[in-house]
């Protein structure tokens, strides 16, 4: 039996966002990055903000995120995105500014400017992709890295007496009076990704309407970093990241209570 | 005309604001100015040190190590800078907590007990201007009326009510302060 | 009338920066330069001209800030001292890599380390040798007054988006702290949003708009070939710069049998060493780079070439600009004429009577 299909506007159920470049990502088959940069790409075209955007890229996989998404963007020192972002939004309180970090980045050498950005309450947006582990440099532990995980730098497992704990940045800065929305998501399913959509979507609202700091945790996997298949990584993913780095909104300040 | 002034004593004297009040007042009549502070831990109860620096020419050096003329307000300031005013200069201090007085014979030395004075007429934080009345009066590098042009412009609008009891400290100073060499 | 200030050169800085239309300064209190951060806190610029000014959390943040204000083609700048210097010269790196400008002014202080707040010059090296990785060069200017520290800052900010590349003033505890005579210039105003389209499209992150392409503000370049090319970019930058902005002031040279090659406040204090030998009838020179990179090599041969017998550098550190003169006299000149350092160390500070010392030492040496 054939099926005859009609190509047209009217059939349209699914469209690549046109502020997604046609530049092929450098990322690993499997990664969440990708997914996540379209995320961020079709909240900024959907809230037609593509003129008016200054993204912040860290060091590390994202690194590159200016070749993907087509809109100004400053490449950022390792752990300072957040400085820069404060800079960017103070002198442009109009434009749309966020930052775009892994957990080495935001929560091993930049937390100072993390925190601070944070408990100043500036108007901008951080999202925050951790995978638990510094995938550009080859998959060493970072401080998000969990008990007993393996890196190229806990080879027998991250041991706390060792390397201390694990912790918990989003929980840090929800207690900060300058931050309005803390919230932890993931891309493994498509019902995930529509969660996270809408958690970016409230965020860059929030730094549009002047509501303080938005900080969007996106819990991923690094299936290269792991050493996985993309399939065993996302299980691994939901088996022991999510018990530890639970899912949902940890603060929401709603408009009127500000 | 040059003159080259170290002012010193203890930090909460007034010792860095009556420098900038004497380079205000150089200020106001056209000179050339520099006002060095020796900076850093001083604070009430440290040593405070400024050197004030005006004549008709551009200042070369903020920095001496002789003066023409030296305003000590401490036992710790005498023996620092006795020895580095220069043959023929003048040394004015005041006498309140000085164990040793100057002993040298070749520069003028004048002495006045302004702390005294100023607690006996109830206007001990105008301490500063009055030391800077006796200095005056022995040095007269500018006139009592820029200093007190120099205070209208550079005082804040709060503090220009103090300007007639700062008038007066000066002329109280300048009656008071006494040639001892 | 003229609109004449008697302020601390720091105070200089902070209303430079609101006079010269400055958009943002990001600071960090540290000895002997907080007055910058505190005068600018006290005057609230933001009321009157829109200058953004923000307290950062700590130098490392301060100059990321200006990395991301530089970026948006905006005038900004941050002020420190020594040790919060050595903080922020890897974002030096980023501002300097990524083409980006800005101004950076150091009040210098004695080091290593923690070392003293007394002033003190011996962060030359760091200012004009790199201080960050690669090969960089900051237009490096040496106020040697008041009044340089206020129009340095309207110069600085001219240089830098000139050749887009970050330009450090470097002053000293003395230049800082000291209080002169200031001539102040009219309220130059800030950019408007369309003056930085006109002149900065092709670079600042203002916002893609649909007349161009995307701008991206980095240093990163894993390809080597071109990450070549940008460098010799830089490069052919950098000689254009030492070709055109080599700046330098100098006294009594006609006649000069000895100069003095000195910067900043030691170039004040030699000033009146100058003053007492020619007095006494000793034909001296001061020679004040104001650029301290590009550095004014050439005139230092020229002088060398012309039969001076001898080059005196005193400096507040252990011999550090006395090596540009050096290669400027060798590399400039066929006369071999002997070139001395004279320095005090970790914030001490010599006087006018101790360089004529160095100076008459030095010279007698020579004559015997």
């Amino acid at each position: 039996m054939s099926v005859q299909v009609e190509i047209s506007e009217r059939n349209k159920v699914y469209g690549r966002s046109p502020l997604l470049t046609d530049a092929v990502m450098h990322y690993c088959p499997g990664c969440s990055h990708g997914t996540i940069h379209k995320l961020v790409a079709e909240v900024i075209d959907e809230m037609g903000l593509q003129d008016n955007t200054v993204g912040v890229s860290p060091v590390g996989c994202a690194v590159f995120a200016y070749n993907y998404i087509d809109i100004d963007w400053i490449q950022a020192a390792h752990g300072r995105a957040c400085a820069v972002a404060t800079a960017v939004k103070r002198l442009n309180p109009e434009r749309m500014v966020f930052t775009y970090q892994g957990d080495g980045d935001l929560s091993a050498i930049g937390t100072a400017e993390t925190i601070h950005a944070c408990n100043r309450g500036e108007n901008i947006v951080v999202v925050y992709v951790n995978n638990a582990i510094y995938g550009m440099t080859g998959g060493q532990m970072a401080p998000t890295t969990l008990l007993g995980m393996k890196t190229a730098t806990s080879p027998h497992g991250r041991e706390a007496a060792i390397h201390g704990y694990p912790y918990k940045i989003a929980e840090m800065v929800a207690v900060l009076d300058g931050v309005c929305y803390v919230t932890r998501q993931s891309v493994q399913s498509p019902a995930a990704v529509r969660k996270t959509k809408k958690a970016l979507r409230q965020a860059f609202e929030n730094a549009m309407a002047g509501r303080g700091l938005s900080f969007v945790e996106v819990v991923s996997s690094c299936n290269s970093g792991w050493k996985m298949s993309p399939v065993d990584a996302n299980r691994w993913m939901e088996e022991n990241m999510f018990p530890f780095y639970r899912l949902g909104d940890v603060k929401v300040v709603t408009p009127t209570a500000i | 005309m040059k003159e080259t002034v170290i002012i010193a004593g203890f930090g909460g004297q007034g010792v860095l604001s009556m420098g900038k009040i004497l380079a205000y007042a150089g200020v106001m009549q056209g000179m050339e100015v520099s006002w060095m502070p020796a900076y850093g831990p001083e604070m009430r109860g440290g040593t405070a040190n400024v050197t004030v620096i005006m004549g008709d020419r551009p200042v070369s050096s903020p920095i001496a190590h002789e003066f023409d003329s030296a305003v000590i307000l401490n036992q710790q300031s005498m023996d620092k800078f006795e020895p580095m005013v220069r043959a023929g200069g003048v040394l004015i201090y005041d006498t309140n907590g000085i164990t040793r007085h100057p002993v040298r014979t070749d520069i003028e030395v004048w002495a006045m007990d302004a702390t005294g004075e100023a607690a006996r007429r109830g206007m001990t934080r105008m301490f500063n201007t009055m030391v800077l009345g006796g200095f005056l009066t022995v040095r007269p590098v500018v006139s009592s009326e820029s200093v007190v042009e120099g205070l209208r412009r550079s005082l804040p609008e709060r503090a220009q009510k103090s300007i007639p009891a700062n008038e007066e400290a000066m002329r109280a100073g300048a009656e008071m302060i006494e040639r001892v060499v | 009338m003229e609109d004449i200030k008697l302020i601390k050169g720091n105070e200089a800085v902070a209303l430079g920066a609101i006079r010269g239309g400055c958009d943002g300064y990001f600071g960090y209190p540290i000895t002997p330069q907080s007055e910058v951060l505190e005068t600018l806190m006290e005057l609230r610029p933001w009321e009157t001209t829109g200058m953004v000014v923000l307290q950062a959390e700590s130098e490392v943040a301060s100059i990321n800030m200006v990395y991301g204000g530089a970026a948006c083609g905006k005038r900004v700048m941050t002020s420190s001292s020594s040790p919060g210097v050595s903080l922020m010269t890897e974002g030096i790196s980023y501002l300097a890599g990524a083409e980006l400008p800005c101004l950076i002014v150091n009040v210098q202080r004695g080091g290593p380390g923690l070392g003293t707040i007394q002033p003190s010059q011996s962060d030359y090296f760091q200012a004009v040798k790199g201080g960050g990785h690669g090969d960089y060069h900051m237009i490096v200017l040496a106020p040697a007054s008041v009044q340089e520290m206020y129009d340095h800052v309207f110069d600085g900010f001219d240089l830098a988006f000139r050749y887009r590349v970050p330009v450090m003033m470097l002053a000293d505890g003395i230049i800082g702290q000291m209080m002169e005579k200031v001539v102040m210039t009219r309220q130059r105003p800030r950019w408007t949003a369309e003056e930085i389209a006109e002149m900065s499209d092709s670079w600042a992150t203002t916002g893609k708009h649909s007349g161009r392409e995307r701008n991206v503000a980095t240093s990163l370049e894993l390809d080597s070939q071109v990450m070549e090319q940008r460098n010799e970019r830089l490069q052919a930058r950098y000689r254009q710069i030492e070709e055109r902005e080599v700046r330098f002031e100098e006294h009594g040279m006609d006649d000069a049998e000895y100069v003095m090659v000195a910067f900043g406040s030691s170039a004040r204090i030699a000033s009146e060493t100058m003053e007492m030998a020619r007095r006494d009838g000793m034909k001296v020179g001061l020679l004040r780079p104001v650029t301290l990179w590009p550095f004014p090599s050439k005139r230092i041969a020229e002088l060398a070439a012309a039969g001076v017998k001898g080059i005196l550098v005193p400096e507040l550190n252990a011999g550090q600009m006395v090596e540009d003169v050096r290669l400027a006299v060798q590399g400039g000149s066929d006369k071999k004429i002997p070139v001395w350092h004279y320095g005090r160390l970790g914030g001490m500070v010599y006087s006018p009577d101790d360089i004529y010392s160095e100076l008459k030492r030095r010279s007698d040496e020579c004559a015997g």
